[in-house]
């Protein structure tokens, strides 16, 4: 049984952790708001950019299109892109997303498919370092920037191009609600044109391009890259958020109970000690 | 002038303006255009400048640099890299 001055000292040390569970709490939900706010005002960009791309591949096939749209014909060497944050405390956020990636890449590898693996945020890192094969890492920095997303899209340019790689993925968290962010691989190269997105209706006109069709594609296809990389940074840090806030939340809630049973152990003994106590000076005081 | 064109200027970070107005005018690479509503279906990459958008008689100015200009039926998107209003 441990004393009563170890108790008391077991019962400040939970408080203490307490709270800072709590600050960490109300930090998250701050910033939660802000970036959630920033997910949602780069979501039209993205959208508008997916339209115009899928509108633009109806248009060109065969020979003279992209690389980046129709990719390099083999499906070879594959690059995994992992984007998590670079903190943790936000209970599975970022473990869910290296699983989600770290099976594709278990599944490509017993394809016999050539694998590497870029990494952007420190928990990617950290958690990847085991599977090899890193093709470069990155930090997310404290807040998503296209700074960022366009070092980590010419990164991932520069290998395609140089013949490295045929197929990228990038991994990341889909922010859909606070209490609800699913890991997701979305594929970057060759270019994802959006199923169900029909081209618009020109109703009989036929487009005009200037400069022309491929020049319009090869300049937008790598910010194309770019964009999906700088959105999957922003849903990300507004899910590791909402994941943080739930975590201290439920840390929050589950120091308290700790206090709670802690205290009643802890007046149960003093209790138990005062009433041996008066037992030992009343069969004191009798025996005299 | 009866009928209005929709517009919207979006850049990575926010949707910048959505909305009806009477003209805009923008900086393409081959040559500056203007768009009115009804405008022919048209696609081109825009050089750094500014894009007018002129409605009710007011102008406002936004300055642009690297992105697309799409003209559909539906109207004109302009998708910029960096792109501030003018003051």
């Amino acid at each position: 049984m441990a004393s009563l001055k170890e108790m008391r000292n077991r019962i400040g040390s939970v408080k203490a952790t307490q709270k800072i569970t709590k600050a960490l709490q109300m930090v998250a939900a701050a910033k939660l708001r802000r970036s959630q706010d920033a997910a949602q005002n780069a979501r039209p960009y993205a959208e508008r950019m997916a339209a115009v791309i899928a509108n633009l591949a109806s248009g060109v096939s065969g020979e003279g299109a992209p690389k980046l749209l129709v990719g390099t014909g083999s499906d070879k060497r594959h690059l995994i892109v992992v984007a998590t944050s670079d903190r943790g405390l936000a209970g599975g956020f970022n473990s869910s997303i290296v699983r989600a990636a770290r099976e594709r890449i278990n599944r490509l590898r017993n394809e016999g498919k050539d694998v590497q693996i870029l990494t952007v945020g420190r928990k990617a890192r950290d958690q990847l370092r085991r599977m090899g094969n890193a093709a470069g890492a990155f930090e997310a920095g404290a807040n998503p920037s296209l700074a960022v997303a366009e070092e980590v899209s010419l990164k991932v340019r520069e290998l395609f191009e140089t013949g490295q790689v045929d197929v990228v993925t990038l991994f990341f968290s889909r922010f859909k609600s606070v209490i609800s962010q699913t890991p997701v691989g979305v594929q970057l190269i060759p270019a994802e044109v959006r199923a169900g997105s029909t081209p618009v209706d020109l109703k009989g006109a036929s487009y005009e391009y200037e400069p022309d069709e491929e020049t319009i594609l090869e300049t937008l296809l790598p910010r194309n890259i770019t964009t999906q990389i700088l959105s999957a940074m922003l849903e990300n840090q507004a899910g590791f958020y909402a994941s943080q806030m739930t975590a201290m939340d439920n840390a929050t809630r589950n120091a308290g109970d700790m206090i709670a049973s802690l205290t009643l152990q802890y007046n149960r003994s003093r209790q138990a000690q005062i009433t041996k106590e008066l037992i030992e000076i009343i069969s004191g005081a009798e025996a005299l | 002038m009866a009928e209005k064109l929709h517009f919207s200027l979006v850049s990575p970070e926010r949707e910048l303006f959505a909305g009806l107005v009477d003209q805009v005018d923008a900086p393409g690479a081959e040559g500056d255009f203007g768009v009115l509503a009804g405008h022919g279906p048209f696609m081109t990459t825009l050089k750094e400048g500014p894009v007018t958008v002129h409605n009710d008689g007011k102008t406002t100015v936004y300055n642009v640099r690297g992105g697309f200009a799409d003209v559909t039926p539906a109207g004109l998107t302009v998708l910029a890299e960096h792109a501030v209003e003018a003051v």
